[in-house]
């Protein structure tokens, strides 16, 4: 570990973009369409009777209209005022696990063997991508020691809510769905794991950790009964902490008749360790544009398998990609399928990129991938601890975290009345992502949970320490500088009046215009 | 616009602590003097103004002679104008308040006081939640909500408010704890009322980890839900606090602030009882609690609602308690126990263990207890 | 240790993780994870296919895998039925193959204002296209989209029961049974569509809309292509009961059809993928719900809002406005649930548009209008074949091979043969249309392509 190491003297780029609305001049193209042949000009020349009056523009769309060079340097201005993971380390999006995406991956998923291919296409002329699905599937299951595999949720929280609408289905098929309608989850699950159960009507019953960070298993007890369905739990955990009771949990649940569902958003530093079926899980899901290095697009697309055991098969969302050892195809004769969350047979796309990923690192590879996220996150826990003022959330004994640690700045705050959202807004100067706090509630004060994963160098671990170090001095001797942040940003601090006034809230440029205009006129 | 802060300083506030005693009103004070005791207050009312100094040319002070807040300014530095005077010798509560009144008739944008509890209550009912409130610790009493972590926070919470950057307020929470009785051996304390605080909890000792918006959504769920499952014949006695309120005004019915009303069929059935008629009531016809997690420090029962007496939860008994709190609330135990002193150990244990705790319209929480 | 460095992994390289590990303080990998129970540790390495550690390996490996895939590009598609094809300009797949808009995740105003900035011009631009007040990101698909919406409308009208057309997308029904919470949307009641025209049975709505109708769905175009014409009357119906008016719609469309801000409809859904997204697939789908901004509140998914900066000399973007509504926040008591969406394809959409402009949309909209209405001719010379459903068509229409005497199921087998992929299989889901297909022809299409898919149907209909 050097304390020589240097910080970048970052400026985002900061073009003052204007509105693409505030562009457009009359008369603009971008793009020309097709002109139909003669033939059908002369045979459908008016438009009358083809299109109803009663629903025909009277005029057109309020669109921009801009020419082409001028939508790329727009679009391209944009581009480089985004902190994407290709541009920087992205240590600071705890949660994410934002890895680097293989570019070879990119292009094999733009191929037109891809991208155009239509999902009601014959399955004899889909072989191709059926056979990526079936395999992904097949590793998919080795990896959580489960039996089915569905790739049509395409994000967590559609799998957790598909799960539960399986777990549903199962206690239907028992007669017992009327009696067990709770499902528990503990705080530092992710949102989506009561979200989901709430939203096909389960009673959410949660459990708040003891002073160790897990969840008190004599809580459970008090809340186990004939009532409940399921328990949705993330393991490990939002704080970093892999639960050694995990499989004890799963015994009561199962004890007292219900399944037991595991978020593996959190795989990157377990895969290939430790399964959700060896804990005895009944079912799980993976985030491939986690763990398995598919892009995370700007918020999507993405891909969450839910894998499943075998008596619980039948429930999934269909279609299943099936193998009857000569060719692949799709299984819609599901009478207990639960139905579908998403259109089609889900994001094939992003299944293509992660099983490239898979076929390249192999078993021993995702070892490396485990053992070095993990090595990751501890070393840089060593450099931050080593900061004064930065702590492990939940103790001080002799625990190893694993992976996107929860750190807590109290002591900063309490000293120098600076708070960890000011430390993650401060950080961007330094060219570095903003990390990410807590998902609400905040049960952990002033909170730091940084991610670090298997593609992060040395040097990028001990960059992002020297700036968090940099930043506590920073809050001790220099505090106006973080309180006035960021000063190296894409834009300047923002009014934020509309947390506390809704009204203040513009999501178009529309709306946007009529305030602004409205309060131009009133002054 | 210049932002104008009132300050005012309880000189006398924090003077039993050091030397043993329990707040620092009447005898005890004298008590204290004697006992060598010095202020803490100014002390505290020097380092707040320093902390607020650089931002102080965008600021117009308004605050009172003397002790009371003129001496904690360095007077050549800042816009400073004293607008209430100091009497010569001791202050008292009536000091406190009346200053409070003028500054809330100035029209301050924020009104800091620097105190404990008392100095609190003070503010509070000179001004309720009128005006922006904030308080400075400098007392051994401070289990309201509505106090800073420290001068710097204070300096830190002003400063972001006064700028935009922390808009929001909420209300917290007044307690107040009878000082004859506290020094006797019997600790009594009890929801005074509300002030109107800066809602930047990471700065406000006691207080919730989310937004107020959501917090009043929050509470409005559990209200909802509450309503939902309230049975006929019932009588629902509610114990103080916001989330209990929240419940009365789902049912259209006037809760008061600090006491415990009854609700029974949508109506209300009786208004800020004690216990000897909660106890005539639970024993003629079936009743339920509904009691809120209160002040800062997680009490369930024993602070602020005595009149749910031992005799009271015996006769409704353990099943038949409905704990309501929002998950903020929760998060701000910080994982430590909800607390029960009833003054009955029996009642206490028979309370002790896993309570379910209701977070909105099909959410719980089971949450332990201890005595 | 292992003895592959990989390239992906920086600190595989031996040195380094003995440096690191010794800075640690402990001896090996392995003590890192002491806290995993041994009981709950998996002994074996993971049953996997020999690795290609040789990024050259792997690609070839794939390609010959997606080499089985006869793609759109080199066959003549009819396929719709809820994934389009159209032209995919450039411009669309360059800017969203560069880097910072595909590997950007969940920054915030001062790091990622630029990929916030396009979200927030996909926002606009989707609500000038609909003249819709409000929306966010997108949804998982358009049953999603139509379900949030639909559930929206339960919600903001205190009923549970929501009309559908009798010809809706059939998939809908399979994806309104995954979510069953009663407390919101529990009875879907089906409206019949007339035989003859294909449009919503007037009299069918007026007898089953109630005062327990929360909204009316419609889709325009249909699922089976009909141009719904009748939709401001139903509109009116709807609000004369309380209800309120969901239009799924073709945004392809909204250059020569009306926006459904324009007659009526209070919230509107729907697939956005024609609007440069390829199909990928299936996973080329950009769901979304646009709504009138007093329902705010209901919204369930994340949106950028514009706010000015404090110094007053400009404008960022966020997006966490109205938090109490998220799942991030409320947690159960959410409106629904949200996560991880599409907003690539949603930034691709905004270039789309930005490209093509209200003219360009009108333009494609005529050109789609007349390449169909001409294949719709051709096939109408074609004996055998029948073309229900008289009313105007959009995009997809009905061709019938009852006088064929073949199923739909042996003519696409022909066709297959032939190199065409034939329109979608009606039959099973709409078995009162008889031996039907829903062909989709778009402005990927040439006059060849029509004339070549006559004479197609032609010899294999014989």
């Amino acid at each position: 570990m050097t304390d020589q190491t240097r910080l970048r003297r970052f400026h985002s780029a900061c073009w003052d973009e204007q509105l693409l609305t505030d562009m457009s001049v009359d008369g603009e193209r971008g793009i020309l369409v097709p002109t139909p042949e003669r033939e059908i000009m002369d045979a459908f020349h008016s438009l009358d009777g083809l299109v109803p009056a009663s629903v025909a523009r009277d005029r057109p769309p309020n669109l921009p209209e801009l020419a082409q060079p001028q939508v790329v340097r727009h679009f391209s201005r944009l581009s480089q005022m985004t902190m994407g993971g290709d541009v920087q380390s992205d240590i600071g999006q705890g949660t994410c696990t934002t890895k680097y995406n293989p570019k070879v991956n990119e292009r094999l998923a733009g191929l037109p063997q891809m991208t155009e291919m239509h999902p009601l296409q014959p399955v004899e002329t889909a072989q191709g991508i059926l056979e990526i699905l079936h395999r992904a599937r097949g590793f998919m299951m080795e990896i959580a020691g489960m039996d089915e595999v569905s790739f049509q949720p395409g994000h967590g929280g559609q799998a957790v809510m598909a799960a539960a609408a399986m777990v549903k289905a199962y206690h239907e098929a028992r007669g017992e769905a009327h009696q067990r309608d709770q499902v528990i989850t503990t705080i530092h699950s992710h949102p989506c794991n009561p979200s989901g159960p709430a939203a096909v009507g389960y009673e959410v019953i949660t459990l708040w950790p003891d002073d160790r960070g897990y969840p008190d298993l004599a809580a459970l007890e008090a809340v186990v009964s004939d009532r409940t369905a399921a328990i949705f739990i993330t393991n490990p955990e939002d704080v970093g902490l892999y639960n050694p009771q995990i499989d004890q949990i799963v015994d009561i649940v199962h004890g007292a008749g219900g399944l037991c569902y595991t978020d593996q958003a959190n795989l990157n530093g377990v895969i290939g360790r430790a399964r959700a079926g060896d804990a005895g899980f009944d079912m799980c899901h993976f985030n491939l544009h986690k763990t398995f290095a598919t892009p995370h697009g700007s918020h999507g697309p993405g891909c969450a398998a839910l894998c499943v055991s075998d008596y619980l098969a039948r429930y999934l969302p269909l279609p299943i990609v099936t193998f009857d050892g000569h060719s692949y195809g799709l299984d819609f004769d599901r009478p207990d399928s639960i139905g579908r969350v998403k259109d089609f047979v889900g994001n094939a796309m992003v299944v293509l990129r992660a099983y490239a990923w898979v076929m390249n690192l192999g078993a021993e590879g995702l070892k490396q991938v485990a053992d070095t996220t993990v090595l990751n996150n501890n070393y840089l826990a060593e450099l931050l601890l080593g900061i004064p003022g930065v702590e492990y959330s939940y103790g001080t004994d002799d625990r190893r975290r694993l992976d996107q640690i929860r750190f807590t700045l109290e002591k900063i705050t309490r000293d120098t009345g600076i708070t960890a959202a000011d430390l993650s807004t401060r950080i961007t100067d330094f060219g570095l992502q903003k990390f990410w706090l807590s998902h609400h509630p905040v049960t952990v004060p002033e909170p730091c949970t940084p991610e670090p994963t298997e593609t992060n160098s040395l040097q990028e671990l001990e960059e992002w320490a020297a700036a968090m170090r940099q930043m506590v001095e920073e809050a001790y001797e220099t505090p106006d500088v973080i309180r006035t942040a960021p000063h190296n940003g894409v834009t300047t601090r923002l009014d934020r009046s509309y947390l506390e006034r809704p009204e203040l809230t513009y999501v178009t440029w529309r709306q946007w215009k009529h305030a602004t205009e409205k309060a131009a006129s009133v002054s | 616009m210049t932002p104008v802060v009132g300050l005012i300083v309880n000189p006398i506030a924090g003077m039993g602590g050091r030397v043993g005693l329990k707040g620092s009103d009447g005898d005890a004070l004298r008590c204290a003097v004697e006992l060598g005791a010095k202020p803490e207050a100014p002390d505290r009312a020097r380092r707040l103004v320093s902390a607020m100094l650089p931002n102080a040319n965008r600021i117009r002070f308004l605050t009172c002679g003397a002790s009371m807040g003129a001496d904690a300014f360095d007077c050549r530095r800042g816009d400073v104008s004293i607008i209430v005077d100091c009497p010569a010798s001791d202050t008292s509560r009536v000091d406190t308040m009346r200053a409070a009144s003028v500054m809330a008739g100035h029209g301050v944008d924020l009104l800091l006081f620097v105190g404990g509890d008392g100095t609190a209550r003070d503010v509070c009912e000179a001004v309720g939640d009128s005006v922006t409130t904030l308080g400075v610790p400098a007392g051994v009493k401070m289990h309201s909500a509505v106090f800073a972590t420290t001068p710097q926070a204070a300096a830190e919470l002003a400063g972001r408010f006064l700028g935009g950057w922390a808009p929001r307020t909420r209300e917290g929470e007044v307690m107040d704890i009878d000082e004859d009785d506290y020094r006797a051996g019997r600790l009594s304390a009890r929801l005074f009322g509300y002030l109107r605080v800066p809602s930047d909890e990471r700065f406000v000792q006691g207080a919730k980890a989310c937004s107020s918006v959501a917090e009043a959504v929050a509470a409005a769920d559990i209200a909802e839900a509450t309503v939902e499952h309230m049975e006929p014949g019932v009588a629902y006695i509610l114990g103080p606090g916001t989330t209990t309120r929240a419940i009365a005004e789902r049912l259209g019915v006037a809760k008061t602030l600090i006491g415990v009303d009854v609700v029974k069929d949508g109506k209300l059935l009786a208004q800020d009882v004690g216990e000897e008629e909660l106890v005539d009531l639970a024993s003629e016809i079936p009743a339920r609690i509904v009691v809120a997690v209160v002040g800062g420090q997680g009490y369930l029962f024993g602070r602020g609602n005595q009149q749910m007496s031992p005799r009271v939860i015996g006769l409704v008994g353990r099943d038949r308690i409905l704990v309501v709190a929002t998950e903020a609330k929760i998060a701000a135990l910080r994982g430590r126990p909800l607390l029960v002193d009833t003054g009955d150990e029996k009642t206490d244990a028979m309370l002790s263990g896993y309570l379910k705790v209701n977070t909105g319209r099909g959410r719980s929480t089971p949450y332990r207890v201890e005595a | 240790m292992s003895e592959v460095v990989y390239p992906y992994i920086p600190n595989s390289a031996p040195e380094t993780r003995a440096a690191m590990l010794n800075a640690i303080g402990v001896r090996g990998v392995d003590d890192l994870f002491k806290d995993i129970p041994d009981r709950l540790l998996l002994k074996r390495p993971l049953k996997l296919p020999a690795p290609l550690l040789c990024e050259c390996d792997l690609e070839r490996h794939v390609r010959g895998i997606l080499a089985r895939n006869v793609s759109c590009d080199d066959r003549l598609s009819f396929l719709g039925a809820g994934s389009y094809q159209h032209y995919v300009p450039a411009v669309v797949d360059s800017m969203i193959a560069r880097g910072e808009f595909l590997t950007a995740y969940d920054g915030n105003a001062y790091s990622d204002g630029g990929r916030l900035q396009a979200t927030f011009e996909y926002q606009s631009l989707l609500c000038d296209l609909l003249n819709m007040d409000v929306t966010g990101f997108p949804s998982a698909c358009s049953l999603h989209a139509t379900n949030t919406a639909l559930r929206i409308a339960s919600r903001v009208t205190g009923r549970h029961e929501v009309l559908v057309p009798a010809t809706m997308n059939p998939r809908r029904a399979q994806h309104l049974h995954a979510y069953r919470r009663a407390e919101e949307v529990a009875t879907f009641t089906s409206v019949d569509a007339d035989s003859e025209t294909g449009l919503m049975d007037m009299e069918d709505l007026r007898r089953k809309l109630t005062p327990e109708v929360a909204g009316v769905l419609v889709e325009n175009p249909t699922y089976l292509g009909v141009i719904e014409s009748q939709v401001r009357e139903i509109g009116e119906a709807a609000h004369a009961m309380g209800a309120l008016l969901i239009a799924c719609v073709n945004p392809m469309s909204l250059g020569v059809l009306a926006s459904p801000g324009d007659y009526g409809a209070d919230i509107a859904c729907g697939d956005a993928q024609p609007l440069g997204v390829h199909m990928n697939y299936g996973g080329g789908a950009l769901g979304f719900v646009a709504i009138r901004a007093e329902y705010v509140m209901e919204f369930p998914n994340l949106m950028v809002n514009i706010a000015p900066t404090l110094d007053g000399e400009g404008f960022g973007f966020d997006f966490f406005a109205l938090p109490e509504r998220l799942t991030y926040i409320a947690r159960e008591n959410a409106k629904e649930y949200t996560g991880t969406m599409a907003c690539l394809w949603a930034i691709a959409a905004a270039v789309y548009l930005s490209l093509m402009g209200p003219q360009g949309m009108r333009d494609i909209g005529e050109t789609i209008i007349r390449k169909s209405h001409y294949a719709k001719s051709l096939l109408a010379d074609t004996p055998g074949l029948g073309l229900p459903l008289a009313a105007p068509h959009f995009n997809e229409f009905v061709v019938n091979f009852d006088g064929t005497g073949r199923t739909v199921a042996e003519v696409n087998a022909s066709l297959l043969e032939k190199g065409i992929y034939g329109g979608a299989d009606l039959s099973a889901d709409f078995p009162g249309l008889g031996q039907s297909a829903l062909y989709c022809v778009s402005e990927v299409h040439s006059a060849d392509d029509l004339r070549l898919l006559a004479n197609a149907l032609r010899d294999v209909t014989r």
